[in-house]
């Protein structure tokens, strides 16, 4: 099989994900036409060459709907034979779109394809979309839908995390965020987001709190509690997890994702194009996977899609130098470290989703190309990104620097 | 001029054709066979006859409009799922539709400007079921200002949805949340509440109700259409999966209803469907996706189980199906209630709450007054809720007459005793009520743990002595278990039924053994999940698991509730008189370590399996006990310890009935789930044991048998009756039947 090597990444600055947020003004498609524009310029390609892009987008309604893909490529001013699919699978979508552009090279069906991401969730709030999963009577009843928040708190509760673990996961995340954009970690794919005059909006991520600590966060309601109490959820939860007495609520604002605007793209091809275009290949993808796990507990599938790339590559919990899980709970981190006893300094090295927030269609894309910039910043390998998905999902990808 | 069983027509001056509703041969005008092949004339006659410009359909019994459909007719349904089935229960739909369109088709009515005339509904007493479902679809409804008028739909309590599009009319009227609150939970709406809602559309003076909906005929004899028939017609608060507030509305139902029915109840869930789907699509398309819910909802074993015990067989009990025949009806107007503890309160509680006249006694007035402060607290809470007027309140109390005097019996009609679960004590209490009451009177005890064989000894005319189990809170619970002793005449158990019938419990006779029934099953179930406690099962699991079989409250917390002191002094004596027979259930020392050495006897004394604060609030399970018990490292599967806790109720159960404790299936499924709780969406533990088969029943009970101990092992009658091709309902299968 071909081998499908990623050459560049990029991503917007995060931005606050409401109507005071840096990036509000900026369409969902404007934020896809930049990133398009910086992956050509900055690799100065002729975009005929470019023959698929696929973009993770998880409110694909309104501005967003209608295949935003195709619009950004036309938008962005790329050849007519460019195509555009618009990639759905909830909060691993950034990465599955990667993982299909790669797939595509890895197939022979492209030379040369972008996989990314977009979401405007200031704009286009999250949900807006509906769908069948916990409205339709038929879903909701078979698959004991619980709110992700929910899920969090099971997860917790489950895996024996207290609010002081969540909070304490929490507070370093912002610090590693911190220390990351202080020594520049992110400057490689860091393009900043430019207004209508061309005038710079957002040039860094917009929701890191530095001072964040323990008793700060100790303030906070738990987020989920009168959720899960009150309208019948920790009930439904409990009835597929019969063991846990009650459900312990510990994520809130703080130490769950943040709400945040951003897009984000990965030029990806084969080495023949590389070659012949003159780019220089920055990482391989090694394996990839996607799993589906149980649907009420929701969250825990990172592990298991990790250990299904981890076989396909024919490696080990060991082989991987840095893990990047999507921080879209801290329990899911936690669980995940714990499940394939992962030390806290090998994963999210440099903070996550927690501190900078998880724009949900393109956050794949962006902790993806966060990982192709961190292993030639630390001089590493190996890399396994991946998220957690609803519905009882998850996907990965496994890198290796070349 | 007409021939008409079911109903007759009247056509006045003004061309409004009367419609008067009265079903033969029922005790309410239902939806049964003959007025289901009336009724097409009606409708006919309406839309064909240019002499008639309106109706107003309306009751010609003064008791109901119509308490819904005669479920006995759906009982016989084949169940079969297939287009005939189908059609049958769309007949009455397509006649709702084809009276509230006049007939015309929806391109008719929307691009033509066709319109039905109009239909007024004139309602003077409840519509339930099949009767709201008519009254829905009439263009307009009257109903008369009384609040005892009860609106609704209770098809879910018996496993069924309403299928007379009911499910449609409801959220295209009154919004989905409310027509959800209508159709799942079953609970009635009073005219003041429907109108408010928009259910309705006029209350008016009683007996005015005809004359309002002739005259809004009258004024709308052009033609009207419903609203939902109008181009444009939007369900109020909005419907539909593109619909934020709909979507919102269904993501948070979908979760109660299933924290509730924990997926038990198919209806709830089809209802939720018919709601989601139907909502939707236009009137026409709404209407057959609710009636292919209902059929699939009236072809599950649930349903067919719910109707029989929850329906059939609750309201042959309560009308005294067991009352022995050719004594004369026994007007009891005075009750003696002996003892004014906490059952004895709630005895005279709901016996003045009956209307009948009750002396309270005790040994001293301090004791008897308890029995009035019980009730007045509950009426002061009805008062202040706004459920009862001070007045009414007042007249309830005044029924309740407290006295330390056994002369104050002299003139009663029959008398309860609850005193002290001592023979000595009862046996003088006995003496001396009898020396005063007259000779006629019965005399029945509401003991829980005495046989009243033995009771009846102390009785001078053994004849009239009988029991009558009540369980606590009285007033909520809704059993009565009636026990004669060998030598109970029909007088006593007449006396029995006759009194119920006034408190309007529902009855089973029991035989007079240990535990009667209820208490000869409640107790090993209870034993089951001690012992799973003692075997290092967790307990969250254990009380997590009876929910999950839709047991409304976990074994363990009820025991807390009985208290384990109880459990703990009932082993001992039952121990101590039993002697050599006495079989150990497994968890004496668990009891006795619980009562006497870790001070955990029950939510009374402040500890049990659960902590409790010190207003006796629950908080959580008890962390300690794994100090003692520690947690199994491989704990059991959820529905392992549902098996176990289920088969403690059906083994005990079945034992009772082929002991004879019970003298019929019936009584057996109507007091498990009456008594303690039992899932009454099986149908109680003998229909489950039928749904599920009782070859499969002797097999899960034979291997938890081998597992877990002898107390598992089936009764030999369910083998034989396994072995003959019988169930416990029918002697002999149906296929044996047909080939015989």
């Amino acid at each position: 099989m071909t081998e499908a090597y990623i050459y560049d990444a990029v991503r917007t600055p995060r931005g606050k994900g409401r109507s005071d947020g840096s990036l509000h003004e900026i369409t969902a498609l404007n934020l896809s036409v930049q990133v398009l524009e910086a992956l050509r310029d900055r690799n100065n390609i002729d975009t005929a060459e470019v023959e698929d892009v696929a973009f993770g987008c998880v409110s694909p309604v309104g501005e967003q709907g209608a295949v935003i893909t195709r619009t950004a490529v036309m938008n962005a001013g790329y050849a007519e034979t460019t195509g555009g699919i618009q990639v759905n699978r909830f909060c691993g979508s950034g990465l599955e779109a990667s993982n299909i552009a790669a797939a595509k090279v890895m197939s022979g069906e492209c030379h040369l394809a972008i996989g990314g991401g977009v979401e405007s969730m200031s704009r286009v709030p999250m949900g807006s979309d509906g769908g069948a999963w916990p409205s339709d009577p038929a879903s909701a009843f078979h698959n004991y839908f619980v709110p992700q928040g929910v899920s969090a708190d099971l997860i917790a509760t489950k895996y024996g995390f207290s609010r002081d673990d969540v909070d304490a996961y929490a507070v370093e995340s912002h610090k590693r965020a911190k220390k990351a954009w202080d020594e520049g970690r992110f400057k490689k794919s860091i393009m900043p987001v430019k207004d209508v005059m061309g005038v710079t909006v957002l040039d860094h991520d917009e929701t890191i709190r530095p001072e964040t600590d323990m008793q700060s966060l100790g303030a906070l309601n738990p987020s989920f509690k009168m959720m899960g109490e009150n309208f019948g959820f920790d009930g439904v939860a409990q009835q597929k997890y019969p063991g846990l007495e009650k459900i312990n609520h510990v994520h809130h604002a703080g130490n769950s994702s943040g709400i945040v605007d951003g897009a984000a793209g990965l030029l990806i091809g084969n080495k023949e194009i590389g070659e012949r275009l003159g780019l220089k290949p920055r990482a391989r993808i090694r394996s990839m996977a996607s799993i589906g796990s149980e649907p009420t507990i929701m969250l825990t599938g990172p592990e298991f899609a990790a250990q299904k790339a981890l076989k396909r590559a024919g490696m080990n919990v060991n082989d991987i130098d840095l893990y990047e899980l999507n921080e879209a709970f801290a329990a899911v981190v936690l669980r995940f470290m714990q499940a394939l006893k992962i030390d806290h300094s090998n994963i999210n090295v440099n903070g996550g989703a927690i501190a900078m927030g998880h724009p949900l269609g393109a956050t794949g894309a962006m902790i993806l190309g966060t990982m192709v910039d961190e292993l030639e910043r630390a001089d590493k390998e190996t890399s396994l990104v991946t998220l957690c998905i609803g519905g009882g999902m998850g996907t990965a990808t496994i890198i290796e620097r070349v | 001029m007409s021939d008409y069983k079911t109903f007759t027509m009247d056509l006045d001056s003004d061309g409004i054709l009367t419609l008067t509703i009265d079903v033969p041969n029922q005790g309410m005008n239902v939806w049964d066979e003959h007025l289901m092949t009336e009724f097409p004339d009606f409708v006919e006659r309406l839309i064909s006859d240019d002499d008639v410009k309106g109706a107003v359909i309306c009751s010609g019994r003064d008791n109901a409009f119509m308490a819904g459909a005669d479920l006995r007719m759906l009982e016989k349904n084949s169940g079969a799922l297939n287009k005939d089935s189908f059609e049958e229960s769309m007949h009455l739909n397509r006649l709702f539709r084809r009276m509230e369109t006049g007939g015309h088709t929806v391109r008719q009515m929307q691009r033509e400007g066709k319109k039905a005339k109009p239909v007024a509904v004139a309602v003077e007493g409840l519509a339930l079921g099949g009767g709201l479902e008519l009254v829905l679809a009439c263009h307009h409804r009257v109903v008369a200002d009384n609040p005892k008028i009860k609106l609704g739909l209770p098809e879910v309590l018996v496993g069924l949805l309403p299928g007379g599009g009911g499910t449609q009319r409801t959220p295209r009227l009154i919004g989905l949340q409310n027509a959800a609150m209508m159709c799942t939970q079953g609970k009635n709406l009073n005219p003041k509440k429907a109108l408010a809602q928009g259910l309705i559309n006029e209350v008016v003076e009683p007996g005015k109700t005809v004359d309002a909906a002739k005259a809004w005929v009258k004024d709308n004899v052009k033609g009207v259409l419903q609203p939902w028939d109008v181009k444009g017609f939007k369900v109020p608060g909005g419907a539909g999966s593109m619909n934020p507030k709909a979507v919102q509305f269904f993501v948070a139902a979908n979760a109660m209803a299933l924290k509730e029915s924990k997926n038990n109840y198919p209806a709830i869930k089809a209802i939720m469907s018919c709601l989601y789907e139907g909502t939707s699509v236009p009137m026409d398309t709404a209407v057959a996706i609710e009636v292919k819910y209902f059929c699939k909802l009236l072809a599950d074993p649930v349903s067919k189980n719910m109707i029989r015990t929850l329906f059939v067989n609750k309201q042959a009990a309560e009308k005294g199906a067991q009352r022995p025949e050719g004594i004369d009806k026994i007007d009891i107007k005075k009750v003696g209630v002996l003892g004014a503890g906490l059952m004895g309160s709630g005895i005279a509680h709901v016996t003045a709450k009956a209307g009948m006249e009750v002396i309270s006694l005790d040994r001293s007035m301090e004791e008897a007054e308890k029995s009035v402060a019980y009730t007045k607290k509950i009426l002061d809470k009805n008062v202040s809720r706004g459920r009862m007027t001070q007045e009414q309140a007042e007249a309830f109390l005044a029924r309740i007459t407290p006295t330390d005097n056994y002369d104050d019996l002299k003139d009663v009609d029959l008398i309860i005793e609850a005193v002290f679960e001592r023979p000595d004590v009862k046996a003088d209490v006995i003496k001396k009520t009898e020396a005063v009451i007259g000779k006629n009177v019965v005399f029945a005890s509401n003991t829980s743990t005495l046989p009243i064989g033995g009771l009846a000894k102390s009785s001078s005319r053994p004849d009239q002595f009988i029991g009558m189990h009540f369980f606590s809170p009285v007033e909520k619970m809704p059993l009565l278990e009636i026990i004669p002793h060998e030598g109970t005449g029909d007088l006593a158990l007449a006396a029995a039924f006759d009194y119920n019938k006034k408190i309007r419990k529902t009855p089973i006779v029991v035989k007079d053994v240990r535990g009667f029934f209820t208490n000869r099953v409640f107790p090993p179930y209870a034993n089951e999940a001690s012992l799973l406690v003692t075997e290092g099962v967790s307990m969250a699991l254990i009380e997590n698991s009876a929910s999950l079989l839709g047991l409304p409250i976990g074994p363990l917390a009820v025991t807390d509730e009985t208290t384990l002191k109880l459990g703990y002094d009932i082993m001992t004596s039952t121990k101590e008189e039993m002697g050599d027979e006495y079989v150990p259930t497994g968890s004496e020392e668990f009891y006795e370590n619980m009562v006497t050495k870790w001070d955990r006897a029950g939510r009374r004394f402040g500890a049990g399996f659960y902590d409790y604060d010190e207003d006796g609030k629950r908080l959580g399970l008890w962390k300690g006990m794994t100090d003692h018990y520690p947690l199994a490292e491989e704990q059991p599967s959820a529905e392992e310890v549902m098996e176990r806790l289920l088969y403690a109720q059906l083994i005990p159960t079945a034992n009772c009935y082929a002991e004879g404790v019970v003298p019929d299936p019936q009584s057996a499924d109507l007091g498990a789930i009456f008594g303690w709780g039992f899932p009454p969406y099986t149908g109680g533990p003998l229909s489950y044991i039928d749904t599920i088969g009782l070859e499969a029943f002797i097999t899960t009970a034979d291997n938890l048998a081998q597992r877990h101990g002898a107390r598992f092992t089936p009764p030999q009658m369910f083998r034989d009756k396994a072995k003959a091709g019988e169930t416990i309902y029918e002697k002999k299968a149906k296929n044996d039947k047909k080939a015989a």
